[in-house]
């Protein structure tokens, strides 16, 4: 299952230059490189993590949660606060390494639930961040950034600052960071979580266009079972803290899809349940999504 | 996917209204009134003060005194404002330089920090005036002696500023950098330099005003005699030959002199760094 990194990054570049979107040459060394490239899919395979409280207690996060999502794949991840998402994306991102357990991924872009966009950075300098990281110049990576703004609305604000931007621009700008990382996995961390039901809705709408205009596997965590249901392939659900995976649901529905389609609601249903009752283990419900 | 293709959702969001001109122009007089009230008050107690006879003039003039000799030595006091002003200059300059590099090789290198910081904090607790006549036998009389105190006062807050600025940036910012695979060097370019200007300059803003009296104790205890060496060694002068108003003037000229500095530097933060305001939006 490992594959050669460089191999990997040139086929791709490859892909991805087809796509318009440059991969950069050079990972750094940097971080814990516990992550094992697989073809843009992920496998997190009886993942267990815990840490360190102040009181140097351990303090189980994750136990042994078995996940994958194939090439193209969009995973959502619902849980209750605190069961452990994040640190299943900081797994999957080489921030963390597990404790035990394997997680096979490839390069994965991260983008956090705070946009944390730079404040000293105009828009377009923060989208084409990972482009002046990976070593071009700055009008070649802002050219490049400038191309996609028309089409996430953005037009018009390329150099405002970020506290000129609403709070939907700003998670669009990120997102657009994150798709420029050039990397075919991404992580995102309920991007839409600060934002309020109109503008969620919108920006969900908005990122299942992206996501088809440009495939790539995306890990979305989510505490909202409806976004999760609306947008992904799969939904897994995690148990609270430590996080296991209690039940997966499949979700083969046409897209666009709409929160009110009755299959949507159905699936939400079950969602909602095995997130709310105690339903056990990870053996518990597997859907096929067709049913309602 | 080309430029100019209409999105379907590409509605448009605006940030900050903008205020009127007249708006701002009020705004400014509401900043600044209060200041002005303040000192007009303080200046009316003590001309009362002195012209109630409870003190010799020649020991507290009065503010009409001191703006009479402000006005009739003009030309000297300039001349000499002009001797201090390179003086504190330089050595702001020459401390932020300093107190910059040293904050950020203290931030980026434990060891360093471990060897550097102490003796920053040290000397802090030199006592400038006691060394300052020494630096004059090690180095003659001259611009250096000067240089060196206003330096060593000077540089202390701007590396205390600049390791906390430093530090205070956002770690989930330095996560998201390391997940674009930035490199240590490209992290602290996009991120830890900018998150440490404003606390910077902060410092300078610190150093620029202790830098003004570290000026007065170098000229005091490091000059030549001599009519122009600058605005401390004329205000010495003068208390010792009894010319206690024009020592008064001097020292208004100094007062406004670190003033002006102060708000410059202001001005600089908000050109350099305009995002560490944004959020308050006042005017200072």
């Amino acid at each position: 299952m490992v594959v050669v990194s460089t191999e990997l990054q040139s086929r791709r570049a490859d892909r991805i230059a087809g796509g318009r979107i440059p991969a950069y040459s050079a990972p750094a060394a940097n971080g814990p490189a516990a992550a094992t490239r697989a073809n843009d899919g992920i496998r997190l395979d009886g993942v267990s993590r815990a840490y360190r409280d102040r009181r140097d207690a351990s303090v189980p996060a994750l136990a042994g949660v078995s996940l994958h999502a194939g090439h193209g794949e969009l995973l959502a991840v619902v849980g209750p606060s605190g069961c452990g998402k994040t640190t299943l994306l900081e797994l999957v991102c080489g921030l963390q390494a597990a404790d035990s357990g394997v997680v096979e991924c490839a390069s994965a872009a991260l983008m956090p639930q705070r946009d944390l966009l730079l404040p000293w950075l105009s828009a377009v300098d923060n989208a084409a961040l990972a482009l002046r990281i990976g070593g071009r110049s700055r009008a070649e990576s802002r050219a490049q950034a400038t191309e996609m703004f028309a089409e996430l609305g953005l037009e018009g604000f390329e150099n405002a600052h970020p506290h000129e931007l609403s709070g939907g621009m700003r998670q669009r700008v990120a997102f657009l960071r994150t798709l420029l990382s050039g990397k075919g996995v991404l992580c995102l961390d309920e991007p839409f979580g600060a934002l309020d039901a109109i503008t969620r809705a919108e920006m969900q709408g908005w990122l299942g266009r992206a996501l088809q205009r440009e495939p790539r596997t995306v890990v979305l965590v989510t505490h909202d079972v409806e976004e999760a249901v609306v947008l992904a392939d799969r939904v897994a659900v995690l148990s609270p803290r430590p996080g296991h995976v209690r039940a997966e649901l499949g979700i083969d529905l046409p897209r666009p899809r709409s929160r009110t389609d009755s299959a949507v609601i159905a699936l939400r249903e079950r969602a909602l349940v095995a997130l709310e009752m105690g339903m056990g283990d990870a053996t518990g419900v597997r859907g096929d999504g067709r049913g309602g | 996917m080309g430029t100019g293709a209409a999105d379907e959702d590409g509605q448009v969001e605006y940030g900050d209204e903008n205020l009127g001109e007249g708006h701002a122009m009020r705004r400014r007089v509401i900043d600044v009134a209060p200041a002005l009230l303040l000192v007009l008050v303080l200046l009316g107690a003590w001309e009362l003060y002195v012209d109630s006879g409870a003190t010799s003039s020649s020991i507290l003039p009065a503010p009409h005194t001191i703006a009479e000799s402000l006005w009739g030595n003009a030309g000297l006091l300039g001349h000499n404002l002009a001797i201090t002003a390179k003086e504190v200059l330089l050595g702001l300059a020459l401390a932020l330089a300093l107190g910059f590099a040293l904050g950020v090789l203290i931030h980026l290198s434990p060891p360093l920090r471990r060897a550097f910081y102490p003796l920053t904090v040290g000397s802090q607790a030199v006592p400038i005036a006691v060394i300052a006549p020494l630096l004059v036998f090690l180095l003659g009389f001259g611009l250096l002696p000067k240089l060196i105190v206003i330096v060593l006062i000077c540089f202390f807050p701007v590396v205390v500023t600049t390791v906390d600025g430093l530090a205070a940036v956002d770690p989930d910012q330095l996560k998201l950098l390391r997940t674009l695979d930035a490199s240590r060097l490209q992290a602290f370019r996009f991120a830890e330099l900018p998150a440490a200007l404003p606390a910077a300059i902060s410092g300078a803003r610190i150093a620029v005003t202790v830098g003004v009296i570290g000026a007065y104790i170098a000229e005091s205890q490091t000059a030549t005699s001599g009519a122009y060496s600058g605005l401390g060694r004329e205000i010495d002068a003068d208390l010792s030959s009894l010319q206690t108003s024009r020592a008064y003037a001097a020292a208004v000229v100094l007062f406004a002199f670190a003033i002006a500095c102060f708000y410059s530097l202001s001005l600089i933060e908000r050109r350099l760094a305009p995002w560490a305001n944004q959020s308050r939006g006042d005017i200072r």
